[in-house]
């Protein structure tokens, strides 16, 4: 008799956990590089950063079960898509965050669309995202690379940098990001001097600041990335070159990257950025949780997953499901967004998440205090003059 | 056949194949129980990762084609592999192909990028061959990264699947998977029949000694010629179809590291073995695939499982195997 009431006392109160514990189910995958150029960038700093997202947000309290899974795409589109396609059709993930580079993005954007999921794009520079390819189940949250050739060519140019020379990445992506860039200078009253064409990827970049120099432009700007863009900082700083008062201008580049340079060679390199650590109080206080869990500041790309992260859940919340993605992305347009660490954001239609942007120079060793004070703000631009403007028919709030 | 003992085969080469006379029993009963697998894998493991192992399986077959019975390193193949995936996913996306015109087309640039490159480096042996086959390899990376039609580091994305014949859509996964599947096999039985063909046999004549074959009276070059532009156009045949699968080509495909993976996958799987090269492409992309979580740690894994490939069986898995049963493979 005992043991009946024993048993049938636990079986209830199994009953009730199940209950209780049958919340809303909220699966997210990290996509990004954990092995390559970008995995200091993004990599497990974005799975912390996410993980930070959930328990901020309180998920536990609010009736979310969020599971955070995590996989590296080496870079290569075959794999990245073959990752998210398994994800989303067997392992039951609602949304894909982070996935830098573009081309790998481009393909999982696709197979988000066709599979009703959620991409929240924080590490992928190209426009694409919300033009050519602009998907209703994609949102772009950090920066694209038009941003940031806007950021660093309006303030710039504005700032008195009339006279521009260009270093170009040889290839479709240093192309655009120059042209980008030189339609902003010009259209703010200033010229482009000259432009040379560098083999894609290049060690040697000396005859090309040489020409760079001699041109008398006030400033040169760097339309590569990656490793291209650490060379020719690093020969730049051995020319002298911001010394004897031109400028060097960065257009893709990362505060992981600076720190790798560190001030000595990085000193005068003007950038542009969605996030610092060090911009206000909430940024610092979340700045500091986040080092004391993964030992580095965190990067624009990893502030925006971070940030990503919460306003979807918060959509998913207000929805009571994530299942149907579409739904969750036009919930997350419609909603006022006022983020601890981008500020006023607002998911457009297109999905292009538009919040400020900033130009930052780096330090000079004189200025800098500590080994992540590397920034001194220019300026900031707002979101409106820093995004391309929306093409109508990527708006998806109008079908 | 005759099971009589030959002599352990040197290093890296292949257990000599007697002349054919019809498939014998044993690689019959093999493709008939592979055949039976394949049928039945997507209902158990996640159809586009059977297919992409599939894909991988026939570019290393191709590849073992040139290198295990032609003897001939070539280090390039990813330019047929990866050219054939942009003008198949161009052909699908721009001109609205169906997907087999579209796969055919991409196969037929292979064809003919492989005639030129092959005339060009076949009159070099040895290194020089290798490395004229990589720099011209380079030559087509370059041109996949710069064409206006490629989209740069982008690739070319969102590639329509479309309906075959203009009848069966391939939508469908699992649909789809029986279209690769029947590419893939259609293709490494063409090879096995290649491989078996008095055309084979003075294949390993010239592998074996080449300037033995020239006195008997062979054209060599031209035996070395056809077997290239077999083996770029299969490479073709494969990347083409991965291109529909991925709906996207991408510059990955084109790199000089694809050249070198699939060079991993052959002598992983058994070189100059019918089945090694399937056997060692689907071990990495396995690899690739359910590692993928572990991060940096996947090629660290992939190159210790290489090393120790090499160092312990270097006939490779099925080259091995091949030698305890004491039959080919």
């Amino acid at each position: 008799m005992i043991r009946k009431l024993a048993l049938g006392t636990a079986l209830g109160a199994l009953a009730a956990g199940a209950a209780f514990a049958a919340g809303i189910d909220v699966k997210l995958g990290v996509l990004n590089d954990r092995s390559g150029v970008y995995a200091d960038l993004s990599g497990e700093g974005s799975v912390v950063a996410a993980r930070m997202a959930v328990e901020d947000f309180k998920a536990k309290d609010k009736g979310l079960n969020v599971e955070i899974i995590s996989a590296d795409h080496q870079n290569k589109p075959d794999i990245g898509s073959g990752i998210a396609r398994k994800w989303y059709d067997a392992e039951g993930v609602n949304a894909i965050l982070d996935v830098p580079t573009s081309s790998v993005a481009l393909a999982v954007a696709d197979i988000t669309a066709d599979a009703n999921g959620v991409l929240l794009d924080s590490g992928a520079g190209s426009t694409a995202l919300t033009r050519e390819q602009c998907r209703p189940t994609t949102i772009h949250w950090t920066y694209d690379t038009a941003a940031l050739a806007n950021g660093t060519g309006k303030a710039l140019t504005e700032a008195g940098g009339k006279k521009w020379f260009f270093l170009t990445a040889d290839y479709a992506f240093g192309h655009s990001l120059e042209e980008n860039t030189a339609k902003v200078v010009e259209a703010n009253g200033g010229e482009v001097v000259g432009t040379v064409d560098v083999p894609f990827p290049a060690q040697d970049f000396s005859s090309f600041l040489l020409q760079a120099q001699g041109s008398g432009a006030d400033v040169i700007g760097l339309a590569n990335a990656g490793g291209d863009t650490v060379n020719a900082i690093k020969q730049a700083s051995e020319f002298g070159i911001t010394q004897a008062g031109q400028k060097l201008a960065a257009l893709l580049f990362f505060i992981t990257d600076v720190h790798a340079l560190g001030v000595q060679t990085a000193q005068g390199l003007s950038l542009t950025s969605a996030f610092y650590w060090d911009q206000n109080d909430q940024t610092r206080e979340w700045s500091k949780r986040f080092m004391d869990k993964h030992g580095a500041e965190p990067t624009m790309v990893q502030a925006g997953v971070y940030s990503a992260t919460m306003a979807y859940l918060a959509a998913v919340e207000a929805l009571g499901s994530a299942d149907d993605g579409k739904a969750v992305v036009a919930k997350m347009k419609e909603m006022d967004i006022d983020d601890p660490l981008f500020g006023k954001v607002k998911v457009r239609g297109d999905g292009r998440a538009v919040h400020d942007m900033y130009l930052y120079e780096v330090k000079t060793p004189g200025d800098s205090t500590g080994e992540w004070d590397l920034y001194k703000q220019i300026s900031s631009i707002s979101g409106d003059d820093a995004f391309l403007p929306m093409l109508d028919e990527c708006d998806f709030t109008k079908k | 056949m005759s099971s009589e003992k030959t002599d352990p085969p040197a290093a890296g080469a292949a257990p000599i194949l007697p002349p054919s006379t019809g498939m014998p029993t044993l690689h019959k009963a093999i493709f008939l129980v592979l055949l039976l697998f394949l049928a039945g894998l997507p209902f158990m493991v996640y159809p586009v990762f059977a297919m992409k192992v599939m894909c991988f399986a026939l570019f290393a077959a191709a590849f073992n084609l040139l290198l295990g019975f032609g003897g001939l390193l070539s280090f390039g193949h990813a330019a047929y592999f990866g050219g054939a995936s942009y003008i198949a996913a161009h052909a699908a996306k721009e001109w609205g192909f169906t997907p087999e015109l579209s796969v055919l087309c991409g196969t037929a640039a292979a064809a003919v990028l492989g005639l030129i490159i092959g005339a060009l480096s076949i009159r070099r042996q040895g290194i020089y061959f290798a490395m004229v086959t990589l720099a011209f390899a380079q030559m087509v990376y370059f041109f996949a990264l710069q064409a206006p039609f490629t989209g740069g580091e982008d690739g070319i994305q969102s590639v329509p699947r479309g309906d075959l014949f203009g009848l069966i859509p391939l939508e469908n996964n699992i649909a789809l998977y029986f279209f690769v599947l029947a590419v893939t096999f259609g293709g490494i039985l063409f090879l096995y029949r290649i491989v078996h063909s008095p055309f084979g046999q003075v294949l390993k004549a010239i592998r074996e000694n080449e300037p033995r074959a020239i006195s008997l009276g062979y054209n060599v070059n031209r035996y070395k010629l056809l077997v290239f532009v077999l083996s770029a156009t299969f490479a073709g045949l494969a990347g083409a179809t991965k291109s529909q699968v991925f709906q996207l080509a991408s510059l990955t495909d084109a790199h000089w590291m694809m050249s070198g993976e699939v060079v991993l996958m052959t002598l992983l799987g058994g070189m100059g073995t019918i089945f090694g090269p399937p056997v060692g492409a689907a071990l990495i992309v396995t690899m690739q695939n359910y590692l993928a979580t572990f991060g940096a740690w996947v090629t660290v894994i992939q190159g210790v499982i290489f090393v120790i490939g090499v160092l312990l069986f270097r006939e490779g898995i099925v080259g091995v195997i091949s030698r305890w049963l004491k039959r080919p493979l």
